[in-house]
């Protein structure tokens, strides 16, 4: 398995940390009911095709991305990063 | 007051040569991590501009005489030998942080070949090109130039640094009966 950093190119699937879901970058705003604090933190889907996770770029440029990719077929079909996204989400 | 003697990394560590490939140290005259802030890239690229060297693209270095800036991550690159003066940025002294190692000759990608994940040759990865990647296990910083590459890796991992790829020129030789 190959993953394409948006800043490295294309490179083994070893250089990179799975963290899980992408849930995590959806946080429960404060004074969110405890069922989305319960969703946040521990129910997810287990879809047989699209699925997106996180995955840390470790031993290349320290970013972290988040991949799209099929669990059937093993295509990976997005790759994007992270930061750009939170920090427009902060701005806010 | 006393003058301290400043040791470079490598100090000890004499060039070799195996199989037509050198490894050599290269002393640098300072590096600084030039991390641009949000909405800071207008005033490193006017900053640069007197250096004569643009802000490198990723996987990129520019350079100008001994000058060089080369891409380290999102939003940051190293200044090898310069100085910079710029509010745009969080500029940080990392001279004596890193260790710089040049290895030489026309079988240098065949070296890094056995250490590096990436296709290394001149085609894919012209000079002017630079990774962030790993050195066997070591995190190091990559740089094609004309004739080699030079490589940034943590100064506490010089010396595996220049052991590993001592011996990725050593196996190389062999295979070729050099
Ligand atoms: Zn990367």
């Amino acid at each position: 398995m190959r993953l394409t950093c948006p800043l490295c190119g294309e490179r083994d699937r070893r250089e990179f940390y799975y963290y899980g879901s992408d849930d995590y970058l959806r946080r429960p705003a404060e004074g969110a009911p405890a069922a989305a604090w319960d969703d946040y933190l521990h129910n997810r889907d287990n879809p047989a095709g699209e699925t997106r996770d996180l995955w840390y770029h470790e031993a290349g440029c320290g970013q972290w991305l988040a991949v799209t990719r099929n669990t059937v077929t093993h295509a990976v079909l997005a790759v994007d990063l992270v930061a750009p996204v939170a920090q427009k989400r902060g701005r806010k | 007051m006393p003058r301290l003697i400043a040791k470079s990394p490598l100090a000890g560590s004499w060039p070799v040569t195996h199989g037509g490939v050198s490894l050599s140290e290269l002393v640098l005259e300072g590096i600084t991590s030039v991390a641009v802030l949000p909405g800071g890239q207008n005033a490193v690229d006017k900053a640069l501009k007197p250096l004569g060297v643009a802000f490198p693209a990723p996987g990129r270095f520019t350079e100008k005489a001994e000058l060089r800036l080369v891409w380290t991550g999102r939003d940051q690159a190293f200044l090898l030998n310069g100085a910079l003066a710029c509010e745009g940025a969080a500029l940080t002294d990392q001279s004596d942080g890193w260790a710089c190692l040049r290895l030489e000759g026309a079988a240098a990608a065949d070296v890094l070949a056995r250490l590096y994940p990436l296709d290394l040759r001149a085609a894919a990865f012209p000079p002017g090109h630079a990774a962030r990647a790993a050195l066997g296990h070591m995190s190091s910083v990559l740089m094609r130039v004309e004739g080699g590459f030079e490589i940034l890796v943590f100064r506490s991992m010089a010396r595996s640094a220049w052991t590993e790829l001592e011996h990725a020129m050593q196996h190389l030789a062999a295979r070729a009966g050099a």
